[in-house]
C-alpha cells in the first residue's frame, strides 16, 4: 500500500466537505460537511502515523484529539442552530442577515 | 511503480472496494436533497473511513470513530434535524444554486493542489509493517504520558462543551413561568 492512496482520498473528502460547505444553506448540512473536512483531517494523521510509525503512535493521539473536538463542536453548533432557529424560525444561514452590514 | 503492479496486490482492491464506498457516499452527504438521508449517507462515509483505520493498523481509533461518531454525532445531528423541523422530504432550498458554480471550482481547485502536492511530495513511498496492529498500551501510555496535558485540556474544553450546550440550548423562562415554579 502506498501512502499516497490514503492521502488522494482525504483530499477526496476534503474536497467535497469544501463543497458541501460553501454550497449549503441548511446549517445543520453545514455542520454536516464540516464533519466530513474533520474525517479527511483523521484519515491524514492516521495515514502519516502509518508511513513514520512514530514510537508513541503520535498521529493517532492527535486524531483522537481531533474526534473529541468535533464532538465538542457538533454539540455546542447544534445548540446554537436551535437557538437561532427558535428565534428566528429558520435553519438558513442566508437568512441570518442581522449582522449584516 | 506502475498501476498493474499496484493493482497486483490483493490488499489494494480492499482499499479500491471501501475508497468508492466512501467517496460515493460522501459525495451523497453534499448533494443529497433530503437532510435525513445526508446524515445517513455520513454514516457510510464514517463507516468506510473506520474500515481505512483499519487497513492501516489504527484498530483503537477506528473504534472509536465507530462508537463516537457513528454511535454518538449521528444521532446528535437526527435530533438537530428532527427539532429543527427542517423538512424531512425532499426540499429544493436545501442548497444555494447561484453558489454551485464557484463551490466546484473552488473544491476542485483544492483536490487538484492537495492531490498534487502529496503526489509530488511522496511519489510510491509504501506503507511499512501495516499487518501489526497499534497496541492500545502504547495509545495510552502516550495519552497519559507525554500527552497527558493536552488530554486533560480537551477533557476540560468537551466538559465546558456540554455545560455551554445545555445552556445556550435551554428555553429561558418567562417571568410569569418563573414564578410559577417557585424559581429564585
Amino acid at each position: 500500500m502506498l501512502v499516497n492512496q490514503f492521502l488522494v482520498i482525504a483530499a477526496l473528502l476534503f474536497a467535497m466537505g469544501t463543497y458541501g460547505l460553501l454550497v449549503r444553506r441548511n446549517t445543520v448540512m453545514i455542520l454536516l460537511s464540516v464533519e466530513l473536512m474533520l474525517n479527511a483531517v483523521n484519515i491524514n494523521l492516521i495515514a502519516f502515523e502509518a508511513y513514520l510509525r512514530t514510537s508513541e503512535a503520535i498521529g493517532q493521539v492527535f486524531s483522537l484529539f481531533v474526534i473529541t473536538i468535533a464532538a465538542a463542536e457538533v454539540g455546542i453548533g447544534l445548540a446554537i442552530v436551535l437557538m437561532i432557529f427558535r428565534n428566528r424560525q429558520s435553519a438558513n444561514v442566508d437568512e441570518y442577515n442581522l449582522m449584516k452590514f | 511503480m506502475t498501476f498493474a503492479d499496484w493493482l497486483s496486490e490483493p490488499v489494494n482492491w480492499v482499499y479500491l472496494a471501501i475508497g468508492a464506498a466512501v467517496v460515493a457516499s460522501a459525495f451523497r452527504v453534499v448533494t443529497s436533497q433530503n437532510v435525513v438521508h445526508a446524515a445517513l449517507y455520513l454514516v457510510g462515509t464514517l463507516a468506510g473511513t473506520a474500515a481505512l483505520f483499519l487497513m492501516m493498523s489504527a484498530e483503537f481509533v477506528a473504534w472509536t470513530l465507530v462508537l463516537v461518531y457513528i454511535g454518538a454525532v449521528i444521532v446528535l445531528f437526527l435530533f438537530g434535524i428532527m427539532i429543527t423541523r427542517a423538512p424531512l422530504n425532499v426540499e429544493p432550498g436545501l442548497d444555494n444554486p447561484k453558489a454551485r458554480p464557484l463551490a466546484a471550482v473552488v473544491s476542485l481547485g483544492l483536490f487538484v493542489l492537495l492531490a498534487y502536492t502529496s503526489l509530488q511530495a511522496f511519489g510510491s513511498d509504501q506503507l511499512t509493517d501495516v499487518g501489526t496492529p497499534t497496541d492500545t498500551v502504547v495509545l495510552a501510555e502516550s495519552l497519559i504520558g507525554r500527552f497527558v496535558l493536552p488530554f486533560e485540556i480537551v477533557g476540560f474544553v468537551l466538559l465546558a462543551a456540554l455545560v455551554g450546550g445545555i445552556t445556550i440550548a435551554r428555553r429561558d423562562l418567562t417571568p410569569l413561568e418563573e414564578e410559577e415554579r417557585g424559581a429564585v
